[in-house]
C-alpha cells in the first residue's frame, strides 16, 4: 500500500535494455561460476535421459542417444504413491500452518500488547532446536497413539516444524498493513474473523502465498523424519530415493530420472518464489 | 460500562467501581488481543516442547528395549557414556568440523557470488536462478547425485574429467574412490554446493539494502572499489553476515541427509555426526536412554548459538521494519 505511492510518486524510469556482454569481465566471471555450480545438475538431468550402458562409461558419454527410457521405468516402480503422500503431508501441513499463523501473526502484528511480544521471541526460539532431539520422543508419541506409517502423523510434525517461520514471515508482512484501516473497522466491532476474512487476508494474500510456498518446500523434502515416521503406507518421496542409496549393478540413470521426478515440485515453486525465498529462510528477518 | 454509568455520579465508591470496570475492560482487550495467538501456540508447546520435556526425562533413564530389565533410573549414567564414548565423541568432533567448515566456505564464496550478481550485467536474473537452483534440489536426490554421479570412482564426473583430462594431455589419470579416500571433504563439498545460495541470498538482501547515494558520494570524492568494499559495503553487511553465520549453523546442525546417503557415516566413523550417531543409538542400537541424553548435548550447543541468533533477528528485524515507517 505504502511502497505503491511511493513508487507512483517516481517518475518513471524506463529499464534500459542490456546487451551481451554489458557488465564487463565480471559479468562473464558470474556467468562462468553459475554454469559451474549447475554443472553437477545439468549432467544429473543429461543422465536421465541415457539409457543405463551409456551412463556408465568412463570418461561419460555426454553425446549418447537420448531416451525416456528411464522415466517410464521409475513410473512403473511405483513413485507415484510416494509423490501423492508428499504431496498431501505438504499440502496439508502448509494449510494448517497457514489456519494457525494467520490469526497468531495478526496478534503479534497489529496493537501487540507486552506478552505478545515476548511470546514471538519464544516461538523463534523453538526453531532453534534441533529436530533429532525431537525424533526419538515423536516417535515414541506416534507409536502409542497408532500413527506410525500414517500421513497425519507427518502433517502433524511438518505443521509444528514450519509454524515458527511461517508467523514470523507473516508477522513482518502484516506489520505493513496500514493500521488506520484496523483500527476503524475495530471501531466499528467488526469481529476478528471478519477483520481477518474481509481486511487482512486480501492485503496480505501475497505475503501468505509466499509463506506457504516456503513451508511447503520445507515439508516437502524433510527426509529424517518421514524416513522413521513411516514404513510402506505413507512413506514420502525422499524415502522412495533410500532404495539407491547402497543398489548394485546399472542403476545411475534411473537414479538420475528419479531424483529430478521428486524434485521438479520444488525446484518450479522455488523459481517462481525466489524473491521471497530468503524472508523464508532467515526467519522473516531479510526482505 | 453500564454499571459506571448507571450509578449516580455522587455516590461514594464510585470511582472504585469504575476504576474497576476500567480493568475488567482493559483484562477483556488483553484477552481478546491474546485469543487469536492461542491455537498456534497450544499447537506449538505440544508439537516442539513436550518432545524436548520428553527427552529430558528420558535422558536419566535406562532405557534400552532391547534389555527391558534393566530399564530404571540412571541418573547421569547416559551422560557420563555420551561424553566418554568414543564414538559420541567423534560425533561431537565431527559435527564440530563439518558445521565450520561448511558454513565458513559457503559464506565466502555465497558472498563472492552476491557482490557479482549486485552489478549490473545480461542475463543477471538467469545467473540468480541457476545459482540457487542447488539449494532447491531436495537434499536426499542432491546427495545421492554428488554420491553416485560426482564422486563414483568409475563413472563420476571429477574422475571423468580427469580421464579426459589424461587422454587429452597423454597422462595416466588419476581414478581415486572419493569417498574413501576424503570422507569429510566429499561430505562439506555438497554442503557447500548446497549451502553457497543460502548465503548468497542473505547477502545479497543485504548488498540491496544498501543506500545506493552513500556508495555514489563515495565514487564522487574517488574512493576505489576496494576502499568502498572495505570502509562502506563490509560495515554494512556485518550484520547480514552474522545473521547468516548463526542461520548456517542452526540449519546446519541438523545435517542428516547427506550423511545418511553419501557415506553412512563412515569409513569408520570418520564423517558420522551427532544426527546421525543420535539415529543410530535410537533406532540401531535401541538404547533410547542414551540417545536422549546425546540430545539433550546438541540442544544445549544449539541454545548457545542460538543466544546469539536470536538477538540478531530480532535486531535486523526492527531495522528493516524501522526503515519501513
Amino acid at each position: 500500500m505504502n511502497t505503491e505511492t511511493v513508487t507512483q510518486a517516481k517518475p518513471v524510469r524506463r529499464k534500459p535494455r542490456r546487451k551481451p556482454g554489458e557488465g564487463g569481465p565480471l559479468g562473464v566471471l558470474a556467468w562462468v561460476l553459475a554454469l559451474c555450480a549447475f554443472a553437477p545438475i545439468a549432467f544429473l538431468v543429461l543422465t536421465s535421459f541415457h539409457a543405463e550402458v551409456d551412463a556408465a562409461t568412463s570418461p561419460p558419454n555426454l553425446l549418447a542417444p537420448l531416451t525416456l527410457d528411464q522415466y517410464r521405468l521409475v513410473f512403473s516402480r511405483n513413485i507415484t504413491p510416494y509423490m501423492l503422500n508428499s504431496l498431501m503431508a505438504a499440502g496439508f501441513s502448509t494449510l494448517l500452518v497457514v489456519v494457525l499463523a494467520v490469526p497468531a501473526a495478526y496478534a503479534t502484528a497489529v496493537k501487540p500488547i507486552g506478552s505478545v511480544r515476548g511470546v514471538l521471541g519464544w516461538v523463534l526460539s523453538t526453531k532453534f532446536l534441533p529436530m533429532i532431539a525431537a525424533l526419538l520422543p515423536v516417535y515414541l508419541v506416534f507409536q502409542w497413539l497408532g500413527l506410525l506409517d500414517n500421513i497425519l502423523a507427518l502433517v502433524i510434525f511438518y505443521t509444528g516444524m514450519n509454524l515458527p517461520v511461517a508467523i514470523w514471515m507473516m508477522h513482518s508482512f502484516m506489520a505493513e498493513i496500514p493500521k488506520d484501516v484496523l483500527a476503524a473497522a475495530e471501531v466499528d466491532g467488526a469481529s476478528l474473523p471478519l477483520i481477518l476474512r474481509k481486511i487482512v487476508l486480501p492485503l496480505a494474500s501475497p505475503g501468505i502465498a509466499a509463506t506457504g510456498l516456503i513451508c511447503f518446500i520445507f515439508a516437502w523434502n524433510e527426509f529424517l523424519f518421514a524416513l522413521n515416521l513411516t514404513a510402506t503406507k505413507a512413506s514420502t518421496s525422499p524415502v522412495y530415493l533410500v532404495s539407491f542409496i547402497t543398489s548394485e549393478g546399472l542403476f545411475i540413470a534411473q537414479l538420475s530420472a528419479a531424483a529430478l521426478v521428486v524434485s521438479i515440485p520444488v525446484i518450479l515453486v522455488g523459481w517462481v518464489a525466489q524473491d521471497k525465498l530468503v524472508q523464508g529462510l532467515s526467519l522473516g528477518a531479510v526482505k | 460500562m453500564s454499571t459506571a454509568t448507571s450509578t449516580p455520579p455522587a455516590a461514594p465508591g464510585s470511582i472504585a467501581t469504575a476504576r474497576k470496570n476500567a480493568e475488567a475492560r482493559e483484562k477483556g482487550l488483553r484477552r481478546r488481543r491474546r485469543r487469536p495467538l492461542m491455537p498456534a501456540l497450544i499447537f506449538l508447546v505440544v508439537v516442539t516442547q513436550i518432545p524436548f520435556v520428553v527427552t529430558i526425562g528420558m535422558s536419566f533413564l535406562n532405557w534400552n528395549i532391547l534389555y527391558p530389565k534393566d530399564t530404571g533410573f540412571g541418573g547421569l549414567s547416559n551422560y557420563a557414556t555420551v561424553l566418554s564414548d568414543p564414538r559420541m565423541r567423534a560425533a561431537m568432533w565431527n559435527t564440530v568440523v563439518m558445521v565450520t567448515s561448511s558454513v565458513f566456505l559457503s559464506l565466502f564464496i555465497g558472498t563472492g557470488l552476491a557482490l557479482l550478481l549486485n552489478r549490473k550485467f545480461f542475463g543477471r536474473g538467469i545467473v540468480r536462478t541457476l545459482l540457487i537452483t542447488p539449494f532447491l534440489i531436495m537434499p536426499m536426490a542432491s546427495s545421492l547425485m554428488w554420491k553416485h554421479l560426482i564422486y563414483n570412482p568409475d563413472y563420476g564426473m571429477f574422475n571423468g574429467i580427469l580421464a579426459w583430462l589424461g587422454q587429452t594431455f597423454g597422462f595416466v589419470a588419476p581414478q581415486p574412490v572419493w569417498v574413501s579416500v576424503a570422507p569429510m571433504t566429499a561430505i562439506v563439498v555438497t554442503l557447500v554446493w548446497t549451502w553457497t545460495p543460502f548465503m548468497m541470498l542473505i547477502t545479497l538482501a543485504g548488498l540491496q539494502s544498501q543506500d545506493s547515494d552513500i556508495t555514489e558520494a563515495a565514487t564522487v570524492d574517488g574512493a576505489g572499489a576496494w576502499q568502498q568494499f572495505r570502509f562502506l559495503t563490509l560495515p554494512h553487511l556485518r550484520q547480514y553476515l552474522e545473521l547468516a553465520t548463526v542461520l548456517g549453523i542452526i540449519y546446519l546442525l541438523n545435517t542428516y541427509d547427506q550423511v545418511f546417503a553419501i557415506t553412512q557415516g563412515g569409513p569408520g566413523s570418520a564423517t558420522t555426526n551427532l544426527p546421525y550417531e543420535i539415529y543410530l543409538t535410537a533406532f540401531r542400537k535401541y538404547d533410547y536412554g542414551e540417545a536422549a541424553a546425546a540430545g539433550v548435548v546438541i540442544v544445549i550447543i544449539s541454545v548457545i548459538v542460538a543466544n546469539f541468533g536470536m538477538r540478531m533477528v530480532s535486531s535486523l528485524v526492527s531495522i528493516e521494519t524501522g526503515k519501513k515507517r
